[in-house]
């Protein structure tokens, strides 16, 4: 006989309300409901709109963490409706709950956002094999399990748009491709059978999409609910803007390159002449808060920079450790 | 119980644009009677942008910089979110993929050294709060910083990723209420402010690359603290610190609006709360002066 039991709690949902045909302003509602410990958070959104309110609006289908269109925010993480336990989220946030959308700015009915956007730079990256296969080809195009290995983890994506809407960039600038989009250009970027390499990785590069605009607050891999890891991607592509020789001069890769000059020189970083080496003449901008920062003792000038110890260790493991170029 | 020793791996940022933190750290460790061993072999971390240039160069970088902690049989300190990350990023994917850990240790090799996976890597704030504890603190405040509203402002790479993160202390954090450096408040006596941007991102690693974004994420934090009373904010990472302490101008302009606080590292505060005078503290090293005390 099984020993599992079910336990029941007392639980404070407050809820995001809004429907953009009528409503001038969103609007919470308070729900409190008896929250058993099998239920996951699809289960509460299903029963306010059967036992409160009809109207109540939200999106699901497969039930199964396979489809993707359940993701909302519960008290600001983005999570699968369906597959998240009702448990695990009172662990973490205790009895009090907010339920919110993926993103209220694009909010058309409760839960229910226009995800226009997501898809629109979705539909950007190719996200598909670009590929000149051969009407009749003589053999299979085989790919070995170590090649498959590179873009198994990018391929689990199911487009909830979780990471997407969890990004603050996009939320700031428009122009942002998002990680989301970003992992699947990886996927393709990384399939060997793909032959739109650098057509692709040339469009990435371009500034206005932003592959280098991320900001590394690792809120895309935290809140993945398929371990995708898109910043690790983005990473990925950057290596590759290197490694297959399409980067170009600017600002954001004189930064990364300019770091390895650096550590050969000195070991630890040359704070300012990082910032030059990034901004070229664009460093006239920063000169009136540098400036204060002198005033304050926070600019150490180049010739007083306390090197590393064992220097030249760090130069011999750049000379044989590098594995890029630029 | 012996005295407290942990290998301390400063990067970069201390010893130039933030010169209080470094002072600070070693004020708040002789008041903790903490003995920090100092890496001056270290060299830096990449800050992850190494990273998206030469990912193998930079995991030897860093590899070697915890051999030398574990030369010493020692737990290694890091005093920087984005140190913290990096080092113990390299450490989580060395001893994750033995291949990998013998390509890294090939290289180190040839200077002798090698990566072993026998140290510990940890943040400042979560030493203090693992091996010194929040009561000990709490009975070493003379100094109680009662009359403020404090704001907690965590680091990106302090919390995420958290399966990371939640490797090297003991109490698991939750990147979506983290509340270490909430509770660290309070032992110093303060009243610690809540509000929505304190898990946020400060934009700093997008700063040259995308300025607007970057003053943008700058702007809100800052504004949502003050939105929340606070008298002044307080946090582990000196990158986050630089942003906010020294972008008050781009922040505003950005947001629209004038936002400013002074803004300290978590080891002035302690340091502050436990007596440490200003002088020892760097408080002078603001550009949002520090004049409440």
């Amino acid at each position: 006989m099984s020993t599992h039991t079910i336990t029941t709690q007392k639980v404070n949902f407050k809820v995001f309300r809004f429907n953009s045909v009528q409503d001038y302003l969103p609007y919470y509602e308070n729900y409190n409901m008896d929250v058993n410990s099998e239920e996951v958070i699809l289960d509460i959104l299903d029963r306010i709109k059967w036992d409160h309110d009809g109207s109540f609006s939200y999106r699901r289908s497969c039930r199964h963490g396979i489809c993707g269109t359940c993701a909302i925010k519960v008290n600001g993480r983005v999570t699968l409706a369906c597959k998240q336990s009702m448990t695990s989220m009172i662990e973490l946030f205790g009895t009090d709950l907010l339920i919110e959308p993926l993103s209220i700015k694009r909010s058309i009915k409760d839960m229910i956002i226009d995800k226009a956007d997501f898809w629109e730079k979705h539909e950007a990256i190719h996200p598909y094999l670009i590929s000149d296969v051969e009407e009749h080809p003589e053999h299979e195009h085989l790919v070995s399990p170590k090649e498959a290995e590179e873009l198994n983890e990018a391929d689990l994506c199911i487009q909830c748009g979780a990471c997407h809407y969890a990004c603050p960039v996009v939320e700031i600038n428009e122009d942002f491709f998002g990680p989301a989009a970003f992992a699947k250009a990886y996927r393709f970027e990384a399939d060997v059978r793909d032959d739109a390499h650098t057509t692709r990785l040339n469009e990435l590069h371009e500034e206005k999409q932003g592959l280098w605009d991320c900001v590394k607050c690792f809120e895309c891999q935290e809140v993945c609910p398929k371990d995708v890891n898109p910043i690790e991607k983005i990473t990925k592509l950057h290596n590759m803007l290197f490694t297959q020789g399409v980067v170009t001069s600017n600002i954001a890769t004189r930064h990364a390159v300019g770091f390895k000059h650096s550590i050969a020189k000195n070991g630890v970083l040359d704070e300012g002449g990082l910032v030059l080496y990034s901004e070229l003449a664009g460093i006239v901008k920063h000169v009136p808060v540098a400036a204060k920062m002198f005033i304050k003792g926070k600019i150490v000038p180049p010739w007083a920079i306390t090197k590393s110890d064992n220097l030249d260790e760090i130069k011999k493991l750049v000379e044989s450790s590098s594995t890029a170029k630029f | 119980m012996s005295k407290l020793k942990y290998a301390l791996f400063t990067g970069c940022t201390a010893k130039q644009s933030t010169p209080e933190q470094y002072l600070s750290t070693m004020a708040l460790a002789e008041k903790l009677d903490i003995q920090l061993v100092e890496l001056t072999e270290a060299s830096c971390c990449g800050a992850s942008h190494l990273q998206d240039y030469d990912d193998f160069l930079s995991l030897v970088l860093n590899a070697r910089n915890i051999a030398y902690a574990e030369k010493h049989e020692l737990t290694m300190v890091t005093i920087c979110n984005t140190c913290q990350l990096n080092t113990a990023m390299t450490k989580h994917r060395l001893d994750n993929d033995a291949e990998l850990k013998a390509r890294v240790n090939q290289k180190l090799g040839e200077v002798g050294l090698e990566y072993k996976g026998t140290s510990n890597i940890i943040h400042f704030l979560y030493a203090i709060i693992d091996d010194i504890g929040l009561d000990k603190i709490k009975e070493m405040v003379v100094r109680p910083l009662s009359q403020f509203n404090i704001a907690p402002f965590y680091g990106c790479h302090n919390i995420r990723p958290s399966e990371l993160q939640n490797e090297s202390h003991k109490t698991p954090e939750n990147p979506y209420n983290p509340t270490s450096l909430d509770d660290l408040i309070i032992a110093c006596g303060g009243k610690n402010v809540d509000y929505e941007e304190k898990n946020k991102c400060c934009g700093f690693h997008a700063e040259l690359q995308a300025p607007k974004t970057a003053a943008i994420l700058t702007g809100n934090a800052i504004a949502g603290a003050m939105d929340g009373n606070a008298d002044w904010m307080v946090t582990p990472c000196p990158l986050c610190h630089l942003k906010l302490d020294t972008q008050t101008q781009h922040a505003s302009e950005a947001i629209g609006r004038d936002v400013s606080l002074p803004v300290l590292h978590m080891q002035q505060m302690v340091g502050l709360a436990l007596g440490c005078s200003q002088k020892e503290l760097g408080l002078k090293h603001h550009l949002v002066n520090v004049d409440f005390m």
